[in-house]
């Protein structure tokens, strides 16, 4: 294995650590305002300390992908132009929102912020849906790499469509995960929630594969050639339903793991369908790979090291910090 | 206007904006750290109040910064894809590290610590806050280890139209990035160390708070006095003599010098006029810039006449934004001077007028660091990497249209986060009481 191929993967590896982590706490925001005034807080609770954690995935993976692929975040970015300022948006007042709403005393100012921390979080999933259907769906790019089209371009029904499902993957996430930090008649309602999310994910999925399948044939070039590769997205489903079945049997702990897995599996199965690629051009010789876009070897072995070193180093203090908050989230808690 | 213009004011203005807060981040930051040392070797509750006290001020002041850092680490891509695309090979590494090493630190190290308080320990509410101060100085070096290196560019060759990466230890110690570190970082305590002198002195002038704040006073005057010398020299003083070296045009410009000369003058007062090449009024002293820059008074300094008019930046942001910096840094000493004397003789906490001279004095580090951002990004103009790549290369082609969006996207949201900012700060500080 090169050094490009651990790079496309450690870059995978970072994208689904933020789904996964970033995805409960987004996933809360989603289905926040069903909660009622006094359950916001421990909604709220079981995110704080965490949440800013999480999106640092994002950060870095960013960062990653900067350093390692340098092509494909230039033209990804420029080209996504307006949806990424857009999710900037969002991401900032959902920050805001989350953590400055109890430093105001009137009900009213803090209502108003958990509409703005509810509607941000909905907005950001569902944009990042819309980019990852439009890196599947290929992209209109020039000679140098520069996307050609328009932000509505981008707003085509099949990504819309992948919006939708990373809308419902991620709230169920969020149900689980709150599933998880509740209890009593909290934890009931939660329970119900689920249900609606889960079934939205599951034919979601579905569905957003055999539309791949009929729009998008080359998308599964890699799977007809190494069949094998077929237990990921066979594992998807089984973890999704391995979620289920756990949330229905209050096995709050292995709901969370199986949801977190099938998210895992999901976003593998888009990512794999990409390999070499990392952005499809619709004029194939300007497609952007792992070889084409990357850095150099030194650079790429630089990045190795310092996620060798680093990463064991974050997930120790990270999973000391989840042990620290382990069990039901308490209303007193918090900012 | 062009895309390039509207993208070069929509990253003045979101980098601008940005910077307003990781400075108190640090600066604070390594203050509440020393704090809570303080209460895990004496046990004494004043000081974890008034940790949890600047811990609250700090907690505002952080959650902004951090949701404008994001906005900047995608900015290299949305707005400046072909600066991006140059430098990407080396520009790229310096931020996951800071995401890797830094970020993570911070943001997970102060979720425990401001959540967590009742479950933690003395021992880990310390260590706790002191992993968010580490994780902010980290932090600023990684971040300036990628700016210093567009000031600097080291440890690279040029190849097939960009700057690929031959030696990373080069690229992390190029020439600027030690002096640019220190004198950032060390702002940034200024920057703590006036936000905490003054408020203190605001609860002491309305007679509130009166243990936490004397406690806190006497700390940021201490911390205060140390730090903003340090800054005059060695910091600041080896900060101007790396730029003589490495970026003479930036000298020339921050100093308003014409002619090239030995026995260069520093200036202490003057008003430049670029249009017609000279100082319209100037006090200076004569062979004192030779000396900055080089140690040596007969050493001869390029002036604006040594370069291509294309290759100089704009003359009079520089000039100004340099002396203003250098003439707040002067009076930051002065301030924390007077502070540790009538410390000494036991009057600091009556003397109302120099309470009151504190407390208005809080949003001038804030203008300083702002002024040395600009007389730094100022003054590489017009190159986005010194001598490499042009600004004018560096930009994505984007429609006017989606650019003058975003510009006046963020003009709004970021007023409405400055609002937020301001009233919650001044609230927290108006309605806190010890109990």
């Amino acid at each position: 294995m090169d050094l490009n191929i651990i790079w496309f993967l450690l870059v995978g590896i970072l994208i689904i650590g933020y789904a996964i982590l970033d995805g409960f706490d987004l996933g809360v925001g989603s289905v926040y305002l069903f909660a009622k005034f006094k359950e916001r807080d421990i909604a709220r609770n079981s995110i704080a300390p965490v949440w800013d954690g999480n999106e640092v995935w994002l950060i870095t993976g960013g960062g990653a992908l900067f350093a390692a692929f340098p092509m494909v975040y230039a033209t990804a970015f420029s080209g996504f132009y307006l949806a990424l300022i857009l999710l900037l948006f969002a991401l900032i007042f959902r920050a805001i929102s989350l953590e400055l709403r109890n430093n105001f005393q009137s009900e009213s100012t803090k209502t108003l912020f958990d509409w703005v921390f509810s509607i941000s979080s909905i907005v950001a999933i569902v944009l990042f849906g819309v980019a990852v259907g439009n890196v599947l769906s290929g992209l209109n790019v020039d000679k140098s790499g520069n996307y050609v089209g328009t932000f509505f371009d981008l707003l085509n029904p099949y990504s819309i469509l992948v919006g939708v499902l990373a809308f419902f993957m991620l709230s169920y996430q969020g149900t689980v995960w709150l599933f998880l930090k509740t209890e009593d008649e909290f934890q009931q309602k939660v329970k119900n929630w689920a249900k609606i999310y889960w079934s939205g994910y599951l034919i979601l999925f579905v569905i957003c594969t055999l539309l791949t399948y009929v729009l998008h044939k080359n998308l599964f070039h890699n799977y007809l050639a190494h069949p094998l590769m077929l237990v990921v997205p066979l594992l998807a489903l089984i973890f999704m339903l391995a979620s289920i079945i756990r949330i229905q049997k209050n096995q709050a702990l292995c709901a969370i793991i199986a949801s977190s897995l099938s998210i895992a599996m999901v976003i593998l199965t888009a990512y794999l369908s990409l390999f070499p690629n990392l952005i499809i051009a619709k004029n194939p010789a300007y497609s952007l790979n792992i070889y084409n876009a990357a850095s150099s070897q030194l650079t790429l072995e630089t990045m190795l090291i310092i996620a060798l070193i680093g990463m064991p180093i974050v997930l120790i203090y990270t999973i000391y910090s989840y042990r620290v908050f382990h069990g039901k989230t308490k209303i007193e808690e918090g900012y | 206007m062009d895309v390039e213009l509207l993208s070069r004011i929509q990253f003045g203005l979101t980098a601008g904006f940005h910077f307003i807060y990781p400075p108190l981040t640090i600066g604070l930051g390594v203050l509440i750290a020393i704090i809570e040392f303080m209460y895990l070797k004496t046990n004494d509750e004043i000081y974890r109040k008034m940790a949890d006290f600047w811990a609250k001020l700090f907690a505002i002041n952080f959650v902004i910064g951090v949701a404008t850092g994001i906005v900047m680490e995608f900015e290299f891509g949305t707005n400046w894809s072909n600066y991006a695309r140059f430098v990407g090979d080396i520009f790229g590494s310096p931020l996951a590290a800071e995401g890797v090493f830094a970020f993570f630190l911070e943001s997970t190290f102060l979720g425990l610590y401001l959540v967590g308080k009742n479950r933690l320990s003395r021992f880990m509410r310390f260590f706790s806050f002191l992993m968010v101060a580490f994780g902010s100085t980290l932090s600023a070096l990684w971040i300036l280890i990628a700016n210093s290196w567009q000031q600097t560019p080291a440890g690279y060759k040029v190849e097939g139209g960009r700057a690929v990466l031959t030696n990373f230890w080069a690229a992390v110690f190029n020439p600027t990035m030690p002096s640019m570190y220190l004198h950032t970082v060390d702002a940034s305590f200024i920057t703590g160390a006036m936000f905490m002198a003054g408020v203190s002195a605001y609860f002491l002038i309305k007679g509130k708070n009166l243990e936490l704040a004397k406690r806190s006073l006497k700390l940021a005057v201490v911390f205060g006095v140390i730090v903003s010398i340090l800054q005059l020299f060695p910091f600041g003083d080896e900060s101007a003599r790396v730029v003589a070296k490495t970026q003479p045009e930036k000298l020339a410009s921050f100093e308003g010098l014409f002619k090239t000369q030995s026995k260069a003058p520093l200036l202490v007062f003057g008003v430049p006029d670029p249009s017609q090449n000279k100082m319209l009024v100037e006090v200076s002293i004569p062979g004192a810039l030779s000396y900055l820059a080089d140690h040596n008074v007969n050493a001869v300094v390029k002036g604006i006449d040594a370069f291509p008019k294309d290759d100089l930046p704009p003359m009079t942001l520089t000039f100004y934004s340099f002396h203003l910096m250098v003439a707040l840094g002067t009076l930051f000493i002065l301030t924390f001077l007077v502070g540790i004397y009538l410390l000494y003789k036991k009057k600091i906490y009556t003397t109302k007028p120099f309470l009151t001279v504190l407390w208005a004095f809080i949003p001038l580090p804030y203008i300083a660091n702002e002024l040395g951002w600009i007389t730094t990004e100022v003054g590489r103009q017009p190159w986005a990497v010194y001598g490499l790549l042009r600004t004018k290369d560096a930009f994505s082609p984007l429609p006017a249209g989606d650019v003058w969006f975003s510009l006046i996207g963020f003009t709004l949201v970021y007023a409405v986060l400055f609002g937020v900012f301001l009233y919650l700060t001044i609230h927290t500080v108006k309605s806190f009481k010890m109990d």
